[in-house]
């Protein structure tokens, strides 16, 4: 019988570094296509810039997937001062949702994105509505205390039900596919296609924070609940709504990241580092801010991995050190007139 | 009087263990303008909390159109038509002054203002629709609260201390636009310290003193004297 104790082992962190390790390597090897002719001197300079722009490249995809990662954390923060510690865990169990709506009705991963979506968006609802809605107010401790409970329970209830054996989603050819974007520069369609959401999700989540109603409703909310009231805005309801919004956004991130590589129960909690770390780095509040701190994380750790495989994670730590030691208020804060 | 919109009855509020309302009793006649003044702590304010649903309030101590609504939230209040101006204007400091007034229309009650017509009440934030509403100055921070309440074509506008720190120039062109609410048959509360000028914008007067109705009567018949007694218990 798997215990609460062990599920809430995986916050230890050598067992994270382990387990992400190997995950999260930007998938260089396949993407890089087949290795340009050997030759000399100005060809060799040549190689090497190359593998170096290969590198950030990759970087960059994967920090689109990070983006969304900390796309919802940093949704959820801004309207209703919550922080997720069980955001991780939710993405990973949109990816167990993903796999059993695509074994079901033998879809394609990217197909299920249609089912799996709204399915996350309603359990976000409900949660939002049934649970965290009782814990807010003036103090920041209860809703902190009751989504770490919830991170584990996920973490375990996925382990009952799917056991600790890593499980993958087959996309089919597109995993394979590449193109070629010159000379021993090639890029995978599936990263291309990735990061291409990735941006669609930060721009769309921009265009409905600034352009619709929607978005007026949380904002206003977040600025003065209690006059957002007397608007005759139900709170509750707004809340519930962004939390949805969160998770739409969460089951978008937990189908490409289950694409990409291997996954099982005890992942969540190193997406929800990475997630953090793409907004503070980014800037609180700022939605092309969190893409910019996605793409920094992701080029990090491909440098870092690049220099030296076990460096990968060290390296995106780092990089986050820096920005939180010299930017504190990250990189593109929003400006809070 | 007109047909009674609003009815408070034996209005008793707590903050905590503190009391601050003992058995308050007003009306507000359809389209009516009532002054409620007092002095500081008197409990003008936690009145229009109550009625507006911010505090805690037994069923039927506030009737609005023949319905019970005390203790009802703050949201299901405002759709029923009732809209506060709050004390200190709590505009929304990330929104522009425009996106302002859009949250206050966002009920969609159907009635006679709308933006273009609020800016035209207030030219001076159509001017400035664009700008974060913190952008604004006082005066037309105020203007914004109220132009936000009266998006909800509310049938019932209560104001707290709309004068509270403007200029006397400001207060006058403010309270000038009053009458221009009421032409819609909007009646309006208005909470002032200020009691000259709540007694020129009001047909009928409830001063409070220490959560209790000291005075009530027409403004027109009540004397300087009745006032200043029933305004500092003297």
């Amino acid at each position: 019988m798997r215990s609460v104790v062990e599920g809430a082992r995986s916050w230890e962190f050598c067992n994270l570094r382990k387990t992400i390790g190997n995950i999260d390597a930007p998938s260089t090897a396949q993407a890089r296509g087949p290795p340009p002719p050997l030759s000399w001197g100005r060809k060799y300079a040549s190689k090497r810039l190359m593998e170096w722009i290969n590198v950030i490249l990759q970087g960059v995809l994967v920090g689109g997937l990070y983006a969304m990662f900390a796309a919802g954390l940093s949704l959820i923060f801004g309207v209703m001062r919550l922080v997720n510690i069980a955001h991780g865990d939710l993405i990973v169990l949109a990816a167990y949702v993903a796999l059993v709506v695509a074994q079901t009705l033998g879809i394609g991963p990217l197909t299920a994105l249609i089912i799996v979506v709204p399915v996350m968006a309603a359990i976000g609802y409900a949660l939002q509505w049934f649970v965290l809605n009782r814990t807010l107010g003036d103090d920041l401790l209860p809703p902190l205390l009751v989504t770490f409970g919830l991170s584990v329970i996920i973490q375990n209830g996925l382990l009952t039900l799917f056991t600790a054996d890593s499980v993958k989603l087959q996309a089919g050819p597109i995993e394979v596919a590449t193109i070629r974007l010159a000379e021993g520069l090639y890029v995978g369609v599936l990263p291309l296609v990735q990061f291409a959401v990735a941006v669609a999700v930060i721009a769309g989540l921009q265009l409905v924070f600034y352009r619709t109603a929607l978005g007026r409703a949380f904002r206003a909310a977040a600025d003065e609940p209690a006059m957002a009231q007397l608007m005759g805005l139900d709170n509750r309801h707004v809340f519930a709504l962004a939390m949805a919004l969160s998770l739409a956004v969460v089951a978008i991130a937990g189908v490409f990241l289950a694409v990409r590589a291997n996954f099982d129960p005890s992942q969540g909690p190193a997406r929800l580092i990475f997630g953090f770390e793409a907004v503070i780095i980014g800037g609180l509040g700022s939605l092309w801010g969190t893409l910019a701190g996605g793409l920094i994380l992701g080029v990090a750790q491909a440098v870092g991995a690049h220099l030296n495989p076990g460096w990968q994670i060290l390296a995106g730590h780092i990089a986050f050190l820096i920005v939180l030691a010299a930017r504190p208020q990250g990189l593109f804060p929003k400006v809070r007139p | 009087m007109p047909e009674v919109l609003l009815a408070v009855r034996d209005l008793v509020a707590f903050y905590g263990d503190f009391q601050a309302l003992f058995g308050v009793s007003i009306e507000v006649g359809r389209g009516e303008a009532v002054a409620v003044i007092g002095a500081n702590g008197a409990g003008k304010s936690t009145l229009l909390k109550s009625i507006a649903g911010l505090l805690h309030a037994r069923s039927d101590a506030i009737v609005f159109a023949g319905e019970p609504i005390g203790g009802m939230p703050a949201f299901a209040v405002a759709a029923r038509g009732i809209a506060l101006v709050p004390e200190g204007r709590g505009l929304f400091p990330s929104l522009t002054v425009e996106e302002n007034l859009l949250v206050g229309g966002q009920l969609g009650r159907p009635g006679a203002w709308n933006l273009r017509r609020i800016y035209e009440l207030f030219p001076a934030l159509g001017q400035r629709r664009k700008l974060p509403s913190t952008a604004l100055s006082g005066g037309q921070q105020q203007m914004a609260a109220l132009g936000r309440a009266l998006m909800a074509n509310p049938q019932l506008l209560l104001c707290d201390e709309i004068s509270l720190g403007l200029a006397p120039i400001v207060v006058r062109e403010i309270y000038a636009r009053l009458p221009a609410v009421r032409a819609e048959g909007t009646a309006i509360v208005v909470v002032e310290q200020d009691v000259v000028q709540a007694l020129a914008a009001a047909q009928h007067v409830y001063c409070l003193q220490e959560g209790r109705v000291a005075l009530s009567g027409a403004a027109k018949d009540l004397t300087r004297e009745a006032i200043a007694a029933a305004y500092f218990g003297v």
